[in-house]
């Protein structure tokens, strides 16, 4: 078994993390190809967060490998790591991720924003993306004022609105109920196939994880390929 | 299921030719297993014995069977009652899983890979329910979420035992 | 509802207050420590008039001069004290010669044995400042040997730098306000109801109220502290059963813990700040912590005011929120700030100063009741209006880069907290601006322009005694750092030898500094001018005429000394009167070295005009040394611009320090606020980090926060501050001039405390910013 399969898109082996006395990762191997969408699965505390972090170039590892796109993302400072994370990759969390003054539209376009777009230009590409999230009669609202689903819709929006290569989703439908997850990954899924982006989803919910094509399960820091397992 | 009471469900909307009711069966009920054509002629048979359908006419024709099948009284009554009485709910008691896994300790082969094969197993069948959930109609979702919690209960099971394994091990080693 | 029901629920609250867990234990600590601070500085602030009469109580109890003309004769309770003062790194020192002249003589309060010749007694600070590496230069200066200290009661700070050193001969020198001989030490005349005139009055008024403003709005600050965790813990009290008012109380009770635990805190940093006092030296002024001593009843005043004012804020607070059982609930969109009662207040401010205008010429009396109400009013008005300035502003702000959006959206939700947050700043600005602008408009009265040329001369020395003119003028030049010294020689002489009618100056000098002192078209060694043209050339014109017999240095007293005669020769030249670098324009004789007579050596005085070399440092404390050298009693003189009033000086002194006080504490008082508005967003933080916002993005982002309100607040800060300074000036009948300069120190001083609480957020910031803060654990 390579380690760093051909094709990759996004490839980590022997990721080792600690945070004081807690190991998080202990050899971790990882890999994804683009508009694949892997579940990320395990008990909580198995080191499936770290895991993602460490992915997204989020935190260092300790130790071990992690390439994007061929290139080795050992070697990045951290202002290199966090370019790639503004233009390359996207990010949905499971709550507390939208700006709280910022109106849902300007959430949205922020990341583009951030990137040195243009308001007027950021902000319509931003509704765009809202509408294809049926979220676009919610512009003019702030956070508090719209519901969870909308909510992580928006948010979804506002990962996809860069056009990301990897969209890493940290338990996306974790503070949802079932019909507005299942509406969340279904939106999320699609518009991810729709663009090419691979999908890195972290979760505990096999019924998230079936919007996957595969998983790879955590436990205890190792991570086990079940594609490939078996 | 039982397929007796739901030929004559939909015999209640009115007289069918075997081959419709067996059409109307999956349709709606069918999904991946639709009815074996002997079996609606046997059930129906069974039916007419029990005075719950009467037969309203016969077609000449080339197939097998052209008859056309009405619901008698008796038979409305026998849906009625048997929609009013409550499904006995499905006590799990017999899992082969869990057979397997303790089997496995007791052999001491490694059970936590058994039980991740098992969840990729799960995880595989889910995939295709989700899938054609969305690309099916309302009937098709809601009968695929049905499959769907059923097998995350399961998978929720397997966690759960994926995580005591040690405990157990402890326990049926004694 | 019963006083049980209400004690039952304050106490309900204190309890809360200490059990709610590390979250409780956190607010009540901030709020504590914030109160503290506040009380802290309202208990230096009560014990200030006392430190200062105490410090003024021993500095009158060592006055030695007594300025009486008469000479006292010598007795066998008499010392003889030369004034030697002297500055040394811009700093003052004390300095006093001392010759007893009988076993009775009286010892100057703090030492216990007079210093033998050569020796001398220094105060601690001194001590330190002689035995450091940076007192090398002042070693020099002062060739004695150490034998002991002055003790506390011989000094008015613990920084003073002051020395009594023991010397013998002083009988010869004897000159009121320099020498003198004297039986006691003390008052010498009990001063003649000197209390301080209206305006000085009017501006210590000031000082105080302005300062306590800050530190009142400071105090309602900090009972706010963790307020919306708070509410949301009273939101679940409210789900078990207690009612609206309840909750009130409890939260009253809460706020009512907190301030006595500052209470607490604010005596312990009192008292731990009192022995820190010692340690430093604010703009000449240091204070020994035993002066520090707040007056009973003020200190009972501030012990009943600050839990009190506590709980109005917080009731006040809770006004406009209601606590729901399930969340707490701001009364949906505030009501909007309105304006009209807002501008009530400062109006009503001017109103009150209005009719005091112009009464502090003469020997008007203002009302103190009235000064104070107007000042407050005016600047509380202040803190009416912020908020709505900032909610009208930031309304209208838009567009810009991401960290400005994200600052302005901020503060559109919520500029209610952003205004309260800088009206402290405003407050202390705006006040400091009116009273820098009536200090500096006053200041012409306690300032005197002195008339120096600083371009031409930057020091000048007299030295008394047998020295040479050649050999003065030679170690002034070789002294490092001088770029020139021009060295004339003065005396007298007069018509008799005693008591005469008319006298002249006489400078004797190079030509090079002889033209310092007079134009002249012409100049060689060996010539004499007269000086004409000058205002009072009289005594000139009878004098200085050739042939006549004039007798230098005579003698104003009835005793005799011998006075040179000399017959003032032919040839004599004629020269124009100009300006020295002090301003001074002479008349009289200008004699060149080669023509002065041999005979005319007493009485000898030598003035040297010193010039510097920027680029050499020290060189003001080498030239004092050289001074020194040839005269412990050299005068120097450092030639300024300007002199002010010593009383003024103390007043401007105590604003400084007051104001420092007061912008540290409110810059204390931002951080907490900004550390705990990042707390509550860490989550928020790390997500944005983690798609990819860079640090510079949100730390820009804090700065704008804090910024925009600060900017506004300075804006209308300056405004009331010249507003106010304007009308304090017309009260003390001045003409009204801004000193702008001042104005832009103060409102730097105001943005250089947003920039420092920016920077000491940052390390939170960056902290919070780490994705650990994405753990969910």
């Amino acid at each position: 078994m390579t380690h760093h399969p051909a094709g990759s898109l996004l490839a980590a082996s022997g990721l080792r993390k600690t945070y004081g006395p807690t190991t998080a990762l202990d050899g971790a191997e990882f890999s994804i190809h683009p508009g694949e969408v892997v579940a990320v699965m395990g008990p909580s505390g198995s080191g499936k967060s770290t895991l993602l972090h460490c992915l997204a170039g989020i935190v260092p590892p300790d130790a071990g490998s992690i390439t994007y796109n061929g290139q080795e993302m050992a070697g990045l400072s951290d202002t290199q790591r966090s370019a790639l994370r503004r233009s390359e990759f996207g990010f949905v969390f499971q709550f507390g991720q939208l700006v709280p003054e910022l109106t849902c539209v300007e959430n949205v376009a922020l990341p583009l924003r951030l990137n040195g777009t243009g308001r007027k230009e950021a902000e319509r590409t931003a509704l765009a993306w809202m509408e294809r999230l049926e979220v676009d009669d919610l512009g003019a609202k702030r956070p508090g004022e719209v519901s969870g689903g909308q909510g992580q819709r928006v948010a979804v929006a506002r990962a996809l609105v860069t056009g990301p290569r990897v969209l890493f989703a940290d338990e996306p439908t974790g503070a949802l109920d079932s019909l507005n997850g299942e509406r969340v990954m279904e939106l999320l899924t699609e518009a991810a196939r729709s663009t090419n982006a691979a999908v890195v989803l972290v979760t505990h919910e096999a019924r998230v994880a079936a919007y996957s094509d595969r998983e790879i399960v955590v436990r205890d820091g190792k991570s086990r390929d079940m594609e490939r397992a078996v | 299921m039982s397929i007796g009471h739901t030929l004559l469900g939909l015999l209640e909307s009115g007289p069918r030719h075997g081959y419709d009711l067996k059409r109307a069966f999956d349709e709606k009920f069918g999904h991946d297993r639709p009815l074996h054509y002997g079996q609606v002629y046997s059930t129906m048979s069974r039916l007419l014995k029990n005075g719950l359908v009467e037969v309203d006419g016969i077609e000449a024709g080339d197939g097998p069977e052209r008859k056309r099948y009405a619901i008698t009284d008796a038979g409305v009554s026998d849906v009625a009652l048997w929609l009013a009485t409550p499904e006995k709910p499905e006590p799990y008691l017999q899992s082969t899983l869990y057979t397997k896994v303790v089997l496995a300790l007791l052999t001491h082969r490694n059970a936590a890979d058994l039980l991740d094969t098992q969840r990729s197993e799960h995880l595989r069948m889910m995939r295709i329910l989700t899938d054609r959930k969305r690309n099916g109609d309302l009937a098709d979702q809601l009968i695929c979420d049905h499959a769907l919690f059923h097998l995350e209960a399961d998978l929720r099971w397997l966690e759960l035992t994926a995580a005591r394994l040690d405990k157990l091990a402890e326990a049926v080693t004694r | 509802m019963s006083a049980g029901q209400w004690s039952r629920d304050l106490g309900m609250g204190a309890k809360f207050a200490f059990t709610g867990g590390r979250e409780g234990w956190v607010r009540v600590l901030l709020t504590a420590v914030g109160v503290g601070l506040g009380v802290a500085l309202l208990l230096l602030t009560t014990a200030l008039p006392g430190a200062i009469k105490a410090r003024d109580d021993r500095g009158s109890a060592r006055d030695d001069f007594t300025y009486i003309s008469e000479a006292k004769p010598k007795a066998d309770d008499t010392l003889i004290i030369a004034r030697t003062d002297s500055t040394y790194h811009s700093e003052d020192i004390r300095g006093r010669l001392t010759e007893p002249e009988g076993p009775k003589a009286p010892l100057p309060p703090g030492i216990t044995k007079f210093p033998a010749p050569g020796d001398m007694v220094v105060s601690p600070a001194l001590d330190r400042l002689l035995k450091s590496d940076s007192g090398k230069l002042l070693r020099e200066r002062l060739p004695y040997r150490v034998t002991g200290t002055i003790a506390q009661s011989g000094l008015i700070g613990p920084a003073e730098l002051a020395y009594y050193a023991g010397a013998e001969g002083l009988g010869k020198r004897l000159s009121g306000g320099k020498v003198e001989r004297i039986d006691y030490f003390g008052p010498s005349v009990k001063p003649p109801g000197e209390g301080l005139d209206p305006v000085l009055l009017l501006l210590v008024l000031m000082v105080f109220t302005v300062l306590l403003m800050p530190v009142a709005v400071f105090i309602a600050a900090a009972v706010r502290f963790g307020g919306e965790r708070r509410d949301r813990r009273l939101a679940a009290l409210r789900l078990v059963g207690a009612d609206g008012r309840m909750t009130r109380r409890i939260a009253a009770g809460e706020a009512l813990a907190g301030s006595l635990l500052g209470l607490v805190f604010g005596t312990a940093f009192f008292l731990a700040g009192r022995q820190l006092v010692a340690l430093l030296e604010v703009r000449d002024v240091s204070l020994f912590p035993s002066d520090l001593d707040p007056s009973p009843a003020l200190a009972l005043l501030v012990a009943a005011a600050v839990p009190a004012a506590a709980v109005l804020v917080t009731l006040l607070a809770l006004r406009g929120v209601v606590i729901e059982p399930l969340g707490v609930v701001r009364t949906t969109k505030p009501p909007r700030r309105r304006l009209w009662w807002r501008l009530l207040l400062p109006l009503a401010g001017l109103g009150l100063l209005y009719p005091m205008v112009g009464q502090g010429n003469g020997n008007g009396d203002f009302n103190e009741w009235m000064v104070i109400g107007g000042t407050v009013l005016l600047l509380v008005g202040i803190t009416a209006l912020l908020p709505w300035i900032v909610e009208a502003v930031v309304a209208r702000l838009n567009s810009g880069s991401v960290s400005w959006q994200l600052a302005v959206r901020r503060l559109q939700l919520s500029s209610g907290t952003a205004a309260r947050l800088v009206n402290g700043i405003a407050v202390a600005v705006a006040g400091a601006i009116a009273l820098q602008m009536l200090f500096s408009g006053v200041e012409a009265a306690y300032t005197k322009e002195t008339d120096n040329d600083v371009s031409r001369a930057q020091m000048t020395v007299d030295v008394r005694g047998g020295a040479s003119q050649e050999k003065v003028a030679r170690e002034f030049a070789q002294t490092k750092g001088v770029q020139t010294a021009k060295t004339i020689t003065t005396t007298y002489v007069g018509e008799r030898t005693n008591n005469p009618e008319t006298s002249i100056e006489v400078a004797v000098g190079s030509c090079a500094a002889l033209r310092e002192v007079a134009t002249l078209k012409s100049c060689r060694d060996g010539e004499i001018y007269r000086i004409l043209g000058g205002e009072y050339d009289e005594g000139t014109r009878e004098l200085a005429q050739a042939g006549r017999t004039v007798y230098f240095d005579p003698s104003y007293t009835d005793y005799e000394h011998p006075a040179a005669a000399w017959k003032v020769p032919a040839g004599l030249k004629t020269a124009a009167p100009r300006e020295d670098p002090t301003g001074y324009a002479r008349d009289g004789l200008l004699i060149t070295p080669r023509a002065l007579p041999a005979a005319a050596t007493a009485g000898l005085s030598q003035k040297v005009y010193v010039r510097f070399d920027p680029s050499v440092p020290d060189s003001r404390d080498n030239v004092r040394n050289t001074a020194a050298r040839f005269d412990p009693l050299a005068d120097v003189y450092n030639m300024t611009v300007s002199e002010q009033s010593t009383q003024f000086r103390s007043i401007r002194t105590g604003l400084f320090v007051g104001a420092t006080c007061v912008l540290v504490l409110i810059g204390a008082s931002l951080l907490v606020s900004q550390l705990e508005q990042l707390r509550e967003r860490k989550k928020l933080l790390s997500s944005l980090v983690a798609f990819g916002t860079r640090r510079r993005t949100l730390s820009l982002s804090v700065l704008w926060q804090t910024a925009i309100p600060i900017t506004l607040g300075l804006v209308l800060a300056s405004t009331v501050g010249l507003t106010l300074g304007t009308v304090l000036l017309k009260m003390t009948g001045t003409k009204v001039t801004v000193d702008w300069l001042s104005v832009l120190t103060m409102t730097g001083i105001g943005a250089a405390v947003v920039l420092v609480v920016t920077l000491l957020s940052m390390p939170p910031l960056l902290r919070l910013m780490r994705p650990d803060g994405l753990r969910t654990e």
